[in-house]
């Protein structure tokens, strides 16, 4: 096996700004494409440990891969009514650190801004995405994306009706 | 007395209609009535027992338009405090949550006992001798707690009826849940902290709605035909009740898998193994028909004004206040078996999240539709009526009419209007 030679920060942005296109564009379905066979997403809610497992803590969102995928079935169709009419949305992704790495894994972390609009209004979440990637010769997917908000709650948001 | 512009509700028996008006859903002065005439009268949820564990646990929540300390002393007692320094005001306690000895007001310094009394100040000798014995040197306790099965509750109105008359027969339904497990109940880790852009009596409406879920719902009961092996093949059918005081319940089968105790071909034979084992305890404790209650039903019940237990894939307790007519906040808990096999206590919350919270694959659907209402309340010059008289006319209301909702709006209108309603 080849020795590859290590990502470097701007690798991840590239990979990260990619992410948030897809999200922003709707393309829901290529973005679960970025996710390992049994990729999974956390939200966790705000008043728990910062590495708390949703195995026993209640959270807004701990999808395994099967409810992830469901949940990116669910928001392509009409019915999922809080999202119909689809709400416009703009990720901003920054702060961007490459926390480990090795020959087949990368951790690293984002800062994110995500602004929601529907009905005129406006919704915004900030926090700290971490993810956890596999890589091989093909590039790298997500093993874990859990993002963490720094807001109290979703006091002001209301709900997380879409992938942050 | 709220200006009455009109009837707040409108019931027709010889029609079969029971409408409620769009106005008390926007308008500041039934908001300001609802504050004097339920939120300080009526008992409110504080928390479960299971929050504060050890002496000097404590924790702060909003509870009816106020700041609560809720403490369990060194005495091991239940406390519940106005969070608000008797000396001048300052909010005492500032964290969310934790243990402590005492507290110290961080303005000018006094210190507190867990259960609220003066402990200290400094530069006593500034003031009378008895200056700190004195009652109103002491944290404020709210007028009455109170708990029924590990459920706490508050009372504002020193001169309010017992909890247990307050809950009449609302306490079987608690109890159903209580009985769960011989460990008893406890809160699980984490709070949902959400809000909804709508009036706070939509959401007790919608709690207990059992007409809404083939279409707000559609997408969660798609997702629930492609889980593993589907689902078990029960129809969702059941029945509603009106309990009295303004609480209701609707208690119906589902298809859904229930940790207590309710197996679906997901969890494979190893969680049937255990499904099967819970089910037997309950037998053993409460008898077939009980045991087969608890396990098989589902529960949403709704204890007036804004107490949630929904025991249902699993259990939820959620409350919600108004913090203007259009707007509220809403808290969500799960309650769960304490000492939980971790594979059932997992299963329990990803069912909790497939339906529940701001973040499911249903609750957002809801939140959307009360807030859809809200927006079309701007209509009511011209459009001025809700209709809740689904099966008014028969004899057991099933889970899908809207008889415990008419209990929730009777009550309503009673505290808020009185016999001249
Ligand atoms: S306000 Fe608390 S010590 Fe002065
Ligand atoms: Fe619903």
């Amino acid at each position: 096996m080849s020795h590859k030679t290590p990502l470097t920060r701007s690798d991840i942005e590239d990979f990260l700004f990619a992410e948030a296109e897809l999200l922003n564009t709707w393309r829901l379905p290529e973005w679960l494409a970025l996710f390992t066979g049994d990729g999974v997403y956390y939200v966790p809610s705000t008043d728990v440990a910062p590495m708390a497992s949703p195995e026993n803590n209640l959270f807004y969102i701990a999808d395994d891969h099967f409810r992830l995928s469901e949940r990116v079935k669910r928001l392509m169709k009409r019915t999922a009514h809080v999202e119909f009419p689809r709400s416009k949305t703009m990720r901003l992704v920054s702060n961007v650190r490459i926390l480990a790495q090795s020959e087949d894994s990368l951790s690293a972390s984002a800062a994110f801004i995500t602004y929601r609009t529907k009905d005129a209004v406006t919704d915004t979440y900030f926090g700290t995405h971490y993810y956890q990637f596999a890589r091989d010769d093909a590039g790298l997917k997500i093993r874990e994306k859990r993002s963490m908000l720094a807001s109290d709650g979703l006091r002001a948001q209301c709900r997380i009706s879409i992938i942050i | 007395m709220p200006h009455a512009i009109g009837p707040a509700v409108k019931i027709d028996t010889a029609r079969g209609t029971f409408n409620v008006a769009r106005r008390n859903f926007v308008d500041p002065g039934i908001l300001q009535a609802e504050h004097d005439r339920i939120f300080d009268h009526c008992w409110l949820y504080l928390g479960h027992e299971s929050e504060l564990r050890e002496p000097g646990a404590f924790l702060t929540r909003a509870v009816g338009g106020r700041n609560l300390l809720f403490t369990r002393d060194n005495q091991g007692k239940l406390n519940a405090m106005l969070n608000a320094c008797p000396h001048r005001g300052a909010q005492v306690c500032r964290e969310r949550s934790g243990v402590a000895k005492t507290f110290q007001c961080f303005y000018h310094g006094w210190v507190f006992g867990t259960n609220g009394a003066l402990r200290g100040l400094p530069g006593a000798d500034a003031y009378q001798p008895d200056f700190q014995q004195r009652p109103e040197t002491q944290m404020t306790h709210v007028p009455r707690l109170e708990c029924f099965r590990g459920f706490v509750f508050v009372n504002f109105d020193r001169d309010a009826v017992s909890l247990e008359d307050y809950l009449g027969n609302a306490k079987e339904y608690l109890e159903l849940v209580a009985d769960h497990s011989e460990a008893g109940m406890a809160i699980v880790g984490g709070t949902q902290e959400y809000a909804i852009r709508a009036n706070w009596k939509l959401l007790a409406e919608n709690s207990f709605d059992g007409y809404h879920a083939a279409t707000n719902h559609a997408t969660y009961l798609d997702y629930l035909k492609s889980t593993t092996g589907g689902l078990v093949p029960i129809a969702l059918s059941g029945t509603g009740r009106a309990l009295g005081n303004g609480h209701g319940v609707v208690e119906y089968k589902a298809p859904w898998g229930r940790p207590i105790a309710q197996w679906i071909p997901a969890w494979g034979e190893e969680g049937k193994a255990r499904v099967d084992a819970i089910y037997q305890k309950l037998v053993e404790r409460h008898g077939e028909a009980r045991a087969e209650r608890i396990a098989h039903s589902n529960r949403n019940l709704v204890i007036f004004p804004n107490l949630v237990v929904n025991d249902i894939m699993a259990v939820t307790v959620r409350t919600f206040y108004p913090k203007a007519p259009d707007l509220m906040a809403v808290n969500g808990w799960a309650l769960a078996p304490q000492g939980e096999h971790a594979d059932d206590r997992q299963a329990r919350l990803y069912n909790f999240l497939e339906f529940l919270g701001p973040g499911g694959f249903a609750t957002p659907d809801d939140i959307e539709a009360l807030e859809q209402c809200q927006a079309g309340f701007s209509n009511m010059r011209e459009a001025p009526w809700n209709d809740i008289s689904r099966g008014m006319g028969r004899q057991t209301p099933a889970y899908d009419d809207e008889a415990q909702t008419r209990s929730f709006w009777t009550e309503w209108n009673r505290r808020l209007f009185g016999d001249q309603a």
